[in-house]
């Protein structure tokens, strides 16, 4: 396993031996990255036992990307996919969750779980409402999106420019060249759901068979 | 809404109200079953902070095919399994009985 800035200021964690079948990973977005990288990297594992590169990238400005959250937007985001795709040689990507709104129809795409960005800005917006309730202050949606549209905003820690929190609205999962992974398909209770990170090794197994399977 | 209807509802809505709780916070199958009306949940349940309620509300949303207004969540509606419970119920009535009313 490779760590490192490669090839550029953008971080990669790889598995590379130079073989035929080579898969980009696209995390998931926000808190949902931090819940599924142990999963994520486990499948990476399993993925190298079977004979298949992969490298699992860092959104810039996420984890620990050198750029600056608060200027990212997800047509950026979709650059620096291309961007890796192109550097890594990949011959397929996986996009895991809303990190499936971040690849383009250049590739065969693999979504597990998809799942768009406006659904999960609409949950961390409630988890703001709730936690500013909590410190007796009122504030509603509306006025959190209305500031979040012109200013940007802080959620869960994230702090989201304006552009981004526009387009996190308006974009859709696109399923042109994309095969779906569905929970159903791999068992267990979804890990991005858990309030405290958790594991499940036969997860990731089940996942990287499946993944195997689609790449063959 | 037919009779049949209105009395699967509710057993519907437990089922999946266990279930999403066990798999937000992890807990076994005996200890999901142990859980009953006066069981405590926000406020009681230190892992079940602001982001965690906002992930179950939005999850509860997407399986049970309901929309959760903001102002609608408060201390009696999650403070204990019953009463998110009798929530949800309500919630899924009202969407009942407006389908039919739209029909």
């Amino acid at each position: 396993m490779l760590v490192g800035t490669w090839p550029s200021d953008a971080y990669f964690v790889r598995f590379d031996n130079d073989r035929g079948k080579r898969l980009l990973i696209v995390p998931p977005l926000f808190d949902e990255a931090n819940k599924l990288r142990h999963m994520i990297m486990e499948t990476m594992r399993a993925l190298n036992t079977a004979g298949i590169d992969s490298a699992l990238i860092d959104l810039p400005g996420t984890n620990e990307s050198p750029e600056p959250l608060p200027e990212q937007t997800l047509h950026g985001w979709i650059g620096a996919v291309e961007q890796s795709c192109k550097a890594f040689s990949a011959t397929h990507i996986l996009a895991v969750r809303a990190g499936a709104a971040c690849v383009t129809a250049a590739l065969p795409c693999l979504l597990y779980a998809p799942h768009s960005p406006a659904s999960q800005l609409r949950s961390m917006i409630r988890a703001r409402v709730l936690s500013e309730r909590e410190a007796e202050r009122e504030v509603s949606r509306e006025e959190l999106l209305a500031e979040a549209e012109h200013e940007g905003i802080t959620l869960a820690g994230y702090h989201l420019s304006a552009d981004m929190v526009r387009q996190m609205q308006g974009f859709f999962v696109s399923e042109v060249n994309s095969t779906t992974i569905a929970q159903s398909e791999i068992g267990g209770a979804p890990l991005w759901l858990r309030a405290e990170p958790d594991h499940d090794p036969d997860q990731s197994k089940a996942l990287a068979a499946r993944i195997e399977d689609l790449m063959s | 809404m037919p009779a049949d209807e209105a009395g699967e509802l509710p057993v519907e809505t437990e089922l999946a109200l266990r279930q999403v709780l066990q798999d937000v916070l992890g807990l076994s199958d005996e200890r999901v079953s142990e859980l009953d009306e006066d069981s405590g949940l926000f406020g009681d349940l230190p892992e079940l902070d602001s982001m965690a309620v906002a992930g179950l509300l939005t999850e509860l949303e997407d399986r049970l095919d309901i929309l959760i207004e903001d102002d609608e969540v408060d201390g009696d509606m999650l403070g204990t399994f019953g009463g998110l419970l009798d929530f949800l119920v309500a919630k899924r009535s009202e969407k009942a009985a407006q389908a039919s009313r739209d029909s």
